[in-house]
């Protein structure tokens, strides 16, 4: 399943990352090789194995409905490069 | 061509735990000051690990039964993954392909006809923080910049969607009162539309009538009171309409509604392209409701609308029109019943709740919680109808002041003066005055104009501010002009 160089910019889009021609060529070979190593496993039948998400047998890991204290608003604050009445500051984004 | 709407709904609600979903802050952060209210996890900090809320869970599968739906034995988080600065992890956690609850309906009551409306499926997720978009014109597509506050990342919500059943903005409007009354019945929101505790968006698209097939859609947003959804999809589906009739297509977009233009105007489509790449949340471990854990969570399930409809009905003879009514929110029905139980004449609690207290509480946009209005109120003002202290026109006006100030009645009566006057002979006075000062209606009424009598009682009731038993007047008034 071989994966095309449009298939990189767009994957690279949703991730917001800016790639060079010579990094999409790049990518677009290794993803490929990737997903070909994948179609392999993917030839065994696993129609009667349900789908692992998770590795551990752990389930049901729940907490109670229970407050504990919050950040101050400086501290939730303080890695923001902009703020204005108590509220972070972004560019427009629509 | 003659065209059916097919209208599916989306409706949001956030449930009224203490703490947030996956973390231990407060969610109790409406009107609060922005951004304090967060910690590491709801603002995704590194390292910070997420832990599910039980209680969320639990119900989300309260919900789930009420609305008739199958309880997924086996269920898990999935994460969404978006670039939008309303949550800072840049993802939000969801469900995808394995929701809590599958496959439910709702038996919505219109005018008409009652609809049966398919729920998809009711799905766990967590709240996002709040933008506020500031530009100098006040439009949203040309905002200068945003402000976020992060208090409602996180909070539980839950997302219900339904089939594309809904024919009508009237069925929408009474779809999401019936939802909004269940829920509250349930306990677990506050369904506060104008705070954003319960929102909807809306699917809709045209197709010729007779037509299975389904016509090009676009998606609804920004619908926050009952008013809004009716407005909204009226216009979508009248907007729709025209392009159709013209020939052209309708473009397949996401609208938002303005609610002061009473218009639906497309948000710029390019940065919604939906590529969510969900996958299994790995941070959480999946979840297990076992048969034992869904009875121990269905035995908690209150009485709902439909059946108390049925009891108000059964138990106090109310037409099925005003039981509908009467349980249109959870507040209505309780005011009701309290009344019920101190009051013998329930379809009078109901007429009075369905009149004047409705149209004063309309006219004031409160909901019966809200006023000041309580059952006690409305049950001494029945008795002193009752007990002829006051007719059934002072009534009114002492109505309007309760509501006003919330005086009870019986001090409004006193201040006032307003005690009903029904001692004969003070009537028969007045009515004797009348009757001397207007011989030609007199005259009129003799000669067979039935209408002049109301003229009379109408000066009785002048004349006594409107304090005369207005029965009495009219006996008297009979006996002194048949002489």
């Amino acid at each position: 399943m071989a994966i095309t160089k449009k298939d990189v910019e767009h994957v690279a889009w949703l991730a917001r990352l800016a790639l060079t021609d010579e990094e999409k060529d790049m990518f677009t070979r290794q993803l490929s090789q990737i997903l070909e190593h994948a179609g392999k496993i993917a030839e065994l039948d696993t129609s009667k194995i349900l789908p692992t998400s998770h590795v551990l047998p752990v389930k049901n890991v729940f907490r109670e409905d229970e407050t504990r204290p919050c950040l101050s608003r400086e501290e939730a604050l303080s890695n923001a490069p902009a703020k204005e009445r108590g509220m972070l500051k972004i560019p427009k984004i629509i | 061509m003659e065209y059916e709407a097919v209208i599916g709904l989306e409706i949001h609600v956030e449930l009224s735990t203490e703490s947030k979903m996956f973390c231990g802050c407060s969610a109790r952060t409406f009107g609060e000051e922005p951004n304090t209210f967060t910690c590491p996890v709801c603002l995704g900090l590194p390292g910070s690990l997420p832990v599910i809320n039980k209680k969320a869970v639990e119900y989300t599968a309260k919900i789930g039964l009420a609305l008739n739906c199958e309880i997924a034995r086996s269920t898990l988080f999935h994460r969404k993954n978006y670039f939008y600065p309303d949550m800072p992890k840049d993802y939000q956690i969801s469900q995808y392909d394995l929701p809590i609850c599958i496959g439910g309906y709702v038996d919505v009551e219109t005018k008409d006809l009652t609809r049966r409306v398919g729920i998809t499926r009711v799905h766990l997720e967590e709240d996002t923080g709040k933008l506020t978009h500031i530009s100098r014109t006040g439009r949203i597509g040309e905002a200068d910049y945003s402000l976020v506050d992060f208090n409602r990342a996180g909070i539980p919500l839950v997302e219900i969607v339904t089939e594309p059943d809904i024919r009508s903005p009237e069925e929408a409007k009474a779809f999401t009162q019936k939802l909004k009354s269940i829920l509250e019945h349930l306990e677990v929101s506050d369904c506060n539309m104008e705070e954003g505790s319960l929102r909807c968006d809306a699917n809709v698209s045209l197709r010729p009538v007779g037509s299975e097939e389904l016509g090009v859609k676009t998606e609804v947003k920004n619908m926050n009171s009952f008013r809004a959804i009716q407005g909204a999809l009226a216009y979508e589906i009248e907007r729709q309409k025209a392009i159709l009739k013209r020939g052209e297509v309708v473009e397949q977009e996401t609208r938002h509604w303005d609610d002061a233009g009473n218009v639906t105007v497309p948000l710029r489509t390019k940065e919604y392209a939906h590529d969510y790449r969900y996958f299994p949340e790995p941070d959480l471990v999946p979840m297990e409701l076992s048969k034992d854990w869904i009875e121990e969570i269905r035995v908690t399930l209150p009485e709902l609308p439909d059946v108390r409809r049925k009891r108000f009905e059964e138990v106090y003879g109310l037409p099925t029109h005003d039981a509908v009514l009467l349980i249109s929110s959870k507040a209505m029905g309780d005011f009701f019943e309290e009344c019920a139980e101190t009051y013998p004449d329930a379809k009078r609690v109901s007429n009075w709740m369905m009149g004047e207290l409705s149209m004063y509480l309309n006219a004031a946009n409160l909901e019966i919680d809200e006023c000041a209005v309580t059952p006690r109120h409305l049950v001494q003002l029945l008795k002193l109808i009752d007990d002829g202290t006051v007719s059934g026109k002072m009534a009114k006006s002492v109505f309007e002041e309760m509501f006003e100030t919330g005086k009870l009645p019986k001090v409004i009566v006193e201040e006032k003066g307003l005690v009903q006057i029904t001692d004969r002979e003070e009537i028969a006075r007045i009515v004797e005055m009348v009757v001397e000062e207007n011989p030609s209606v007199v005259e009129d009424y003799r000669s067979g104009k039935e209408r002049a009598l109301g003229f009379l009682v109408g000066q009785v009731m002048r004349l006594t501010q409107g304090r005369a038993n207005p029965q009495l007047v009219n006996v008297l008034l009979k006996e002194k002009l048949g002489g």
